[in-house]
């Protein structure tokens, strides 16, 4: 008799633990075909707080890393993801991917994440700047980081869609809280098992699944985000995130893919997106004997 | 290998300085049963170790113990040809085509592959050059493998450093590196120019070749694609023939500045790009408003580490006067703690001097130091019977034309000086050919970027020194070379523009 495999369940991601959401709810991920994939978790207003405070709680400890050790951690994560390729296509090629499809997909998710850990010790100096101003003083900017960052990723491709916007996020030294493809959420979910394993700490980056009618809502109005990432948002739903957006001024950036494209390296990866989540900060300082 | 050099030092508290107390330690020495070197070493062109034309091999020392460790071979002029053929049919054929980012990827495979091996490394580099094990340990093999990291990451990135313009490689380089940051110098060289997509040959200084060709041996392990990288060993004249070969686009040289101006005259006329990291005689500016016991701890940081062999180091101590005299007795207290032997016990703080050459040019000049007047103090340590050694030393009645406050002695040698007033410090500071580093001490930020405006240094460190990371631009003004090394504007010497 064939052996009976062991099927996974997918949970939500946060604070570098895998909990079922508090609600008890879940909604069922099918196939192109129709075919049910697996019961993935419909994410609660409770959990995307609890992502919160595990995103602001690593907030701290996160951002003051030295710039080499967050890139040499975002390349690690491009390590396990290489060596993981096999389970990241085949999760793709479940939710309906060729696998030419998948296989390019994780190839570029792959690069990305290398991309992105080079830029680490150097966006600041690209988007720093010492600042001649007239008189005895030595003036400068740096960029540090918004905040916690919420990250709604694309329906499609839903694992480069991801990766895409949350990379930029994170080596610029924010934290996140990812709301993954309502459609296809596997493939993300299997990706936080590799930041679970990528010297990623817990609460840096957070997955929820569910219900985006239902989750972008809250994580719009939350207080405690400093910034969103509205890419997976339809546009007709932008002016409502906006609005809700403005009570504590959150940053509202939303990369148009439509117009651009995910899989042109050239225009879908830029030190441009890691700009959108800095704050810059002058410093004075007088001159003279 | 391993041979036990007793560390005995005397340790002098604070002022109690008559009634010395002295200490013994128990040797904590480091392992070297795991490093495997080979008998003989071939020189590494094409991706391959191949057998020198010249068919001539000299040895390499430990100059801790003057024990062989092993056969180096020596690369004549049809070598060097070869290893330029070599590098101009891979920047031709394979380099300049491959897309950046995955020029990027055998970059970081280097990085990687240096922090596996960083131990073996680390300790073969304290072997072959005679610096304390916790500094090739904790400095020389972390750097050199972030430096690589570093670079890997602008490989894809070049039109943000350069805005505005095509990015092209320049196309084949030559490199020299000198003895005293072996695969450290290795990899500020190799890591820019291979970023930019040029392709190198590497010589290494005749005394230190082993950590050079380790990081061949991680070149082939790294698949990089053959020769892109050649790694040719030697004495004077196989970099003579380096440097003066017709094929070769750019050099970039690090050493004397009497070898540097030698490079100068031998490229003019042609179109090679050039850039030359020299020596220095720094400044080391300790105000009266500063933390003294840090700048001490700067001062010996500065002078001694390394064994002073760093083109950098603060060989010139400058004291405002109302200090001076707890400055010189809390640096005479200081230098006797320091603890000088086995390079490879990792609680030496002064390794061995890397050459016999080297340590008779320290000991001509300290001579001349004594001859003209100053007054010497030298830690009392005693030091092992084989093997280069030079205890800790510094003249204080230094006067500014003596040799000793004039030329680079790169060794444990401090020369102090005084000063008065923010502007004599300067004048003084300044008085000098080179221009590589200077150091400024006190608890007054303005004055900080005062004096870094009016140094003439490519580095100036406040309230610290010998600082050094792969993002932070490196290099001199003056006779102490031109051209940058580290950061975004370590990428312009392998660039070329249109």
């Amino acid at each position: 008799m064939p052996r009976l495999n062991v099927r996974k369940t997918y949970k939500l991601y946060i604070n570098g633990e895998f909990p079922r959401t508090e609600s008890g709810r879940f909604y069922p991920v099918k196939s192109k075909e129709g075919e049910l994939l697996a019961n993935a978790c419909r994410g609660s207003r409770k959990d995307l707080r609890n992502a919160v405070q595990a995103a602001r709680k690593a907030l701290g400890g996160w951002s003051e890393k030295t710039a080499y050790n967050r890139g040499q951690i975002l390349y690690r994560i491009a390590e396990v993801c290489e060596s993981r390729a096999a389970e990241l296509i085949a999760e793709l090629r479940r939710q309906g991917s060729t696998a030419a499809e998948a296989r390019k997909e994780i190839d570029q998710v792959i690069d990305r994440w290398v991309y992105y850990a080079g830029w680490s010790d150097k966006y600041p100096q690209v988007v720093g700047s010492v600042n001649p101003v007239a008189g005895p003083y030595y003036n400068f900017t740096v960029p540090e980081p918004t905040g916690v960052v919420g990250i709604v990723a694309p329906e499609e491709p839903a694992l480069l869609g991801l990766v895409s916007r949350l990379a930029p996020a994170i080596v610029g030294g924010n934290t996140a809280v990812a709301i993954t493809s309502e459609s296809r959420p596997l493939a993300a979910i299997t990706l936080a098992e590799v930041f679970a394993n990528s010297d990623v700490p817990g609460g840096v980056i957070n997955l929820i699944s569910g219900l985006k009618s239902e989750l972008v809502p809250w994580l719009a109005s939350h207080m405690d985000v400093n910034a969103i990432d509205a890419t997976g948002v339809a546009s007709e739903a932008m002016p409502a995130l906006q609005k809700a957006a403005a009570e504590n001024v959150k940053r509202v950036i939303r990369f148009d893919a439509d117009a651009i494209g995910w899989s042109d390296a050239r225009l879908s990866q830029s030190p441009y997106a890691i700009f959108e989540f800095q704050e810059m900060k002058t410093v004075w300082h007088p001159i003279g004997m | 290998m391993t041979t036990t050099l007793e560390t005995r030092d005397r340790l002098a508290p604070g002022a109690a300085s008559s009634a010395l107390v002295e200490w013994h330690y128990s040797p904590s020495l480091e392992s070297t049963d795991h490093i495997k070197l080979a008998k003989r070493y071939n020189l590494f062109i094409g991706g391959e170790f191949v057998e020198p034309h010249s068919k001539r091999w000299f040895e390499t020392i430990n100059p801790a113990t003057e024990e062989t460790l092993a056969e180096i071979a020596e690369a004549d002029a049809e070598d060097v040809d070869r290893a330029v053929t070599a590098a101009r049919r891979a920047y031709e054929k394979v380099w300049r085509k491959i897309a950046p980012s995955e020029r990027a990827k055998y970059i970081f495979r280097i990085a990687r592959l240096i922090q596996e091996k960083s131990r073996a490394l680390a300790v073969v580099e304290t072997m072959n050059g005679g610096k304390p094990i916790k500094e090739s340990r904790d400095i020389d093999i972390p750097l050199a493998a972030a430096h690589f990291f570093y670079y890997a990451g602008w490989a894809d990135k070049l039109e943000y450093a350069f805005p505005n313009r095509n990015v092209a490689p320049v196309g084949v380089a030559a490199q020299i590196i000198p003895w005293n940051f072996p695969l450290l110098m290795a990899a500020w060289k190799l890591a820019p120019a291979l970023a930019a997509g040029n392709t190198i040959i590497l010589k290494p200084a005749e005394t230190t070749p082993l950590t050079s060709l380790l990081l061949a041996e991680i070149i082939q392990e790294a698949e990089l694609p053959p020769g892109v990288v050649n790694i040719i060993t030697g004495g004077p004249a196989s970099g003579a023939a380096l440097a003066s070969h017709r094929d070769v686009d750019k050099i970039a040289f690090t050493g004397s500045t009497e070898v540097g101006k030698r490079i100068l005259r031998a490229v003019a006329g042609t179109k090679k790009k050039l850039t030359l990291e020299l020596g220095g005689k720094a400044p080391n500016i300790v105000f009266e408003d500063a933390p003294l016991d840090q700048a001490i701890e700067g001062i010996i940081n500065g002078i001694y580490f390394n064994q002073g062999h760093v083109c950098c180091a603060g060989s010139r101590l400058f004291v405002q006067e109302s200090v001076v005299e707890p400055v010189i007795r809390k640096l005479r207290d200081r230098i006797g703690t320091l603890r000088v032997g086995n390079p490879l016990d990792k609680n030496t703080d002064v390794g061995a001097i890397n050459s016999r050459a080297q340590l008779e040019k320290i000991q001509e000049l300290v001579e001349s130091g004594v001859e003209e007047g100053a007054e010497m103090f030298q830690s009392a340590c005693s030091v092992p019977d084989r093997g280069f050694w030079f205890r800790p030393t510094f003249f204080t009645g230094v006067a500014q034309s003596s040799r000793i406050a004039q030329e680079e002695i790169f060794g444990p040698v401090l020369s102090v000086l005084t000063f008065r007033t923010p502007e004599e410090a300067i004048e003084k500071a300044n008085n000098t050919p080179y221009g590589l580093s200077a150091g400024v001490w006190t608890e007054k930020g303005s004055r900080i970027l005062k004096m870094s405006q009016k140094l003439r240094a490519g580095v100036v460190w406040a309230n610290t020194y010998n600082k050094f990371d792969p993002s932070s631009p490196f290099g001199g003004y003056k006779e102490s070379g031109f051209g940058r090394e580290g950061g975004l504007h370590g990428l312009a010497p392998y660039v070329s523009l249109s």
